[in-house]
């Protein structure tokens, strides 16, 4: 571990912004295109700056306005808003009927420690490889869903620097969505619910049949694999008396409860795998004395799967066009590491101990071998490369469906006149 | 306002329809449902305008009013069809001995007239786009079969049939993502956009593949009113767009004003009222403890105790708190005082100025809109901002599990008179949904009151202040006496 309060200093700041901030990219991934179009120009821009002061509604014609700016205020993080009918520097000379969040991205924030319950590695701000897993299963699940489910392809996933991550949908469909329309989205999405002193926190059933809608049923397939791995053999979720207490308190059948119970409280060592396999055979037994219970049974166990695994999104991030959210490649003032893009295939492999530092990038800006003076590619030469050129991968593939759009929606208005 | 080619589909098939012998085709307005394409292009007189106007504005408020006193759908459906009848009464095109053409002209004309009103606030405009879409939502469920069969021809809606073989492939989604358990033999799904559903979107309650959402011939209608609103909203805002122009307009705007008004006022919302803070005494942070003890509900007790306990509460139960608190009497300085004390030192001086100030200011209407917010009602707190995994606010009789409650109750009501006896019935209105039953049970086992007379006359739990103000009341009128008696002593 690195020194935490050298690690953002405001001269390593500014240095960063100055030499290797990708501020191209981030023009091209705003703007869906190269010339700078409303989706920049009326696109708000937030900074924070050393000593939590709080810089809202600004807003550049180019990126060199933007990375001027940028250079100048030197803030410890900047975030991203949506796109205004109008420039939001101007907000206080435009009617504010004037002013209305039109576009935004539709995002989404993982954090977490909304796992806090769950987890039994970390608390708080802290997080490793292990815990990761739970962020990563909610990777899977909820970038499926957005792909399959609601045919959005522009998906970028951003690691948020501490312990949790982003992601940002660019489709124009995506782009274009009303506020009622995002809150529609979680609410088809949310599915851990329920204050803390509920112990059942998924309630997603059909009230008659049982059934769980085919979306969740596709989520629980995806994750059951990782149940045993994370939750049971990596976590130990049910170990403590905590944790398997927490387990009874979800089935549903009193004799099964009271049965585990007075085994658990016998064997106080049981690793989880054996509790979730005591669960399974009670299961069975039941089946098999062809009680009716049986398939309520089921139910809860695919429940648990999903009260642990289902991403618990934070919801209010999503739900508003006017939302501000982080932007890629930021530094995180806490811990020194950048905001860098996430490949969702391989989001399993992702090690947040292992993710470029502020600190790390410099010095090796600073290695001697590589000295050539200041241009703007200076990422390049850096541990930063990869993780740039995966954005402007990604980048393409969204300016070049922007650009086919752009040429039917040219078509289309014409038939009007 | 609406291109040509929106037109076209209906002067074909006004066309196609005059060769019939049919009394139908004289009708100018050949459906009793009306999706307002079209302005009224005729003259209108100035009293018409106004009169026909107010008729409908009496039916819209006895739609929102019914909202905020909870009606159930089939109340609100018997009341409104009631007001309809009186005002704005519209019959079937099989009515033949009535002048179909003058109801529907005279509903034509007020729906444009109220658009005009309401076009002008982003605030009215919601609230006139959710009366007009239940308002349609009603008729178009007494409509008749038929008629409404050959309505929805008349508009695209850009739903697609789903074919045989795409119902085969997958049938098993489709029947698990349908709340019914039966079977309904041949069912018709159509395929629109999810975009178009949000509503069935956000219950899942279809089945949704690459933007796509199987919409099961039951639920058609959601589309349709969907369709309504959103078609709404945007005339809407044209309209807004193209008002400055008509404000040259003398006679029409004071006209247009006053039914604006009359919508807003039209509302009884007395927690809203800032009359009714007036009445209620102020109180100190000193006094909310104590208060707190001896007169607040269940879900303000948790949200109090939470807050003692943890030094802290998440946004949502500072918002429910606080705003509770506020109704109560609690003055902004008192509750700047209130929160600092209650954050402790956990949280700096600096992080609260920052951070909580603010937020409390707004909550006054003093930042930001400058909104006077009301106190949530158990209606909003049961079903508005479900709270997550982590935190504390919410309905403790919906929110919390069945022994969490037990055991919270018996702590919080114990020492006035509630014991595990009460339970079985408190846990049966639980289990039944009917939390309010159990809240106002609740009170009344703990002010002495016998069963069924709720907070007076039967009144039973609908907000967390009327619950407080009127276990005050009854604290007052019992330790009144007293007080006479000492001073006769």
């Amino acid at each position: 571990m690195q020194p935490e309060f050298e690690s953002t200093s405001p001269e390593l700041m500014l240095a960063f912004y100055r030499r290797l901030y990708p501020f191209k990219s981030l023009f091209q991934w705003l703007n869906q295109g190269q010339a700078p179009s409303k989706l920049f120009s009326n696109r708000e821009f937030a900074f924070t700056l050393p000593g939590d002061v709080y810089l809202r509604y600004h807003s550049f014609d180019t990126m060199d306005d933007l990375k001027k700016q940028i250079v100048k205020l030197n803030p410890s993080r900047f975030e991203i808003g949506a796109i205004y009918s109008a420039k939001p520097r101007d907000k206080k000379t435009v009617r504010p009927t004037a002013f209305v969040p039109q576009q935004r991205e539709l995002v989404f924030d993982i954090d977490m420690t909304d796992y806090d319950s769950v987890r039994t590695c970390c608390s708080g701000k802290g997080i490793c490889k292990r815990c990761w897993g739970f962020i990563s299963s909610a990777v899977i699940v909820l970038d499926t869903a957005l792909r399959d489910q609601f045919g959005f392809k522009h998906l970028l996933w951003v690691y948020s620097g501490r312990r949790g991550i982003h992601c940002w949908v660019s489709d124009q469909e995506a782009m274009t969505l009303t506020d009622e329309q995002r809150k529609a989205i979680m609410g088809w999405l949310e599915v851990v619910k329920g204050g803390k002193e509920m112990h059942k926190k998924v309630n997603v059933r059909m009230p008659a049949s049982r059934s769980l809608h085919p979306a969740l049923e596709g989520a629980v397939g995806r994750v059951s694999g990782v149940f045993s791995e994370l939750v049971l053999e990596d976590q130990e979720c049910f170990q403590h008396e905590d944790g398997w207490r927490t387990l009874l308190e979800l089935i549903p059948d009193k004799g099964v409860q009271s049965t585990l119970r007075e085994q658990w409280e016998e064997d106080p060592g049981r690793s989880s795998s054996k509790k979730w396999e005591d669960c399974r055979r009670q299961l069975k037994k039941v089946e098999q004395s062809g009680g009716k219970q049986a398939a309520l049974l089921r139910a809860a166990l695919e429940d648990v799967i999903l009260q642990y695994l289902y991403p618990r999104l934070d919801a209010e991030v999503s739900k508003h066009r006017n939302h501000l959210l982080k932007a890629p490649f930021c530094v995180h003032p806490g811990t020194g590491r950048i905001c860098i893009p996430v490949d969702p295939q391989h989001v399993k492999e992702f090690n947040p101990e292992t993710v470029p530092t502020l600190g790390q990038l410099l010095e090796e800006l600073n290695d001697p071998t590589l000295v050539e003076g200041e241009h703007h590619s200076d990422w390049q030469k850096t541990s930063l490369r990869p993780y740039v050129e995966m954005f402007d991968q990604y980048i393409n593939k969204l300016m070049s469906e922007a650009r086919a759009n752009n040429k039917v929606s040219r078509a289309g208005p014409k038939l009007e006149f | 306002m609406f291109s040509t080619r929106d037109r076209k589909p209906l002067d074909q098939r006004t066309d196609s329809h005059f060769g019939q012998v049919d009394d139908l085709a004289y009708l100018k307005y050949r459906h009793r449902l009306n999706f307002y394409d079209e302005p009224p292009l005729f003259d209108v007189t100035l009293e018409e305008f106004e009169t026909w106007a107010i008729d409908r504005l009496r039916i819209l408020a006895e739609i929102e009013s019914s909202a905020a006193r909870n009606r159930t759908l089939e109340e609100l459906k018997s009341v409104t069809t009631a007001q309809c009848n009186k005002y704005l009464p519209l019959n079937s095109n099989s009515a033949i001995g009535i002048d179909r053409d003058s109801e529907r002209k005279k509903d034509h004309v007020s729906h444009f007239v109220l658009r005009l009103a309401f076009c002008r606030s982003e605030e009215l405009r919601a609230r006139f786009v959710k009366a007009e879409t239940t308002l349609f939502r009603i008729r178009y469920e007494l409509d008749d079969t038929q008629e409404r069969e050959t309505f929805l021809s008349t508009r695209d809606f850009g739903w697609k049939a789903v074919d045989e073989e795409e119902r085969e492939k997958y049938s098993k989604e489709l029947r698990n993502a349908s709340s019914t358990t039966k079977e309904v033999p041949g069912e018709r799904y159509y395929k629109v956009h999810w975009t178009k559903v949000p509503d069935l979107i956000e219950k899942r309650r279809v089945f949704l593949k690459e933007g796509y959402a199987y919409v099961p011939s039951r639920e058609q209608s959601s589309i349709v009113f969907q369709a309504f609103q959103n078609h709404l909203n945007a005339a809407l805002q044209m309209t807004a767009r193209a008002l400055p122009r008509l404000e040259e307009d003398t006679r029409v705007l004071p006209i247009l004003n006053h039914l604006s008004q009359g919508f807003l006022s039209g509302v009884p919302s007395e927690y809203a009222d800032p009359n009714f803070e007036a009445n209620g005494e102020e109180i100190t942070a000193e006094m909310v403890d104590d208060l707190s003890r001896k007169h607040f509900p269940m879900c303000m007790r948790n949200l109090h105790d939470n807050l003692r306990k943890d030094h802290h509460l998440k946004h949502y139960g500072r918002l429910q708190y606080g705003l509770f608190l506020k109704v109560l009497g609690l003055s902004i300085n008192e509750a700047l005082v209130f929160w600092r004390q209650s954050f402790g030192a956990s949280i700096t001086e600096d992080k609260f100025n920052k951070e909580y100030r603010y937020n409390i200011r707004h909550s006054y209407g003093l930042e930001g809109k400058r909104a006077n917010y009301p106190a949530k009602s158990c209606q909003r707190i049961l079903t508005n901002d479900q709270p997550g995994p982590q935190d504390s606010h919410g309905c403790p009789y919906r929110h919390f599990s069945v022994d969490n409650l037990q055991a919270a109750l018996l702590s919080t009501y114990g020492s006035q008179g509630f014991t595990s006896a009460d339970m079985p019935e408190i846990l049966h209105a639980v289990n039944g949904g009917h939390y309010h039953v159990a809240c106002t049970r609740v009170f009344e086992i703990t002010h002495g009151i016998p069963k069924g007379q709720g907070m007076g006359d039967g009144e039973s739990v609908t907000h967390p202040n009327r619950y407080a103000a009127r276990s005050r009341e009854l604290w007052k009128e019992k330790h009144a006496p007293k007080d006479d008696q000492m001073i006769v002593d």
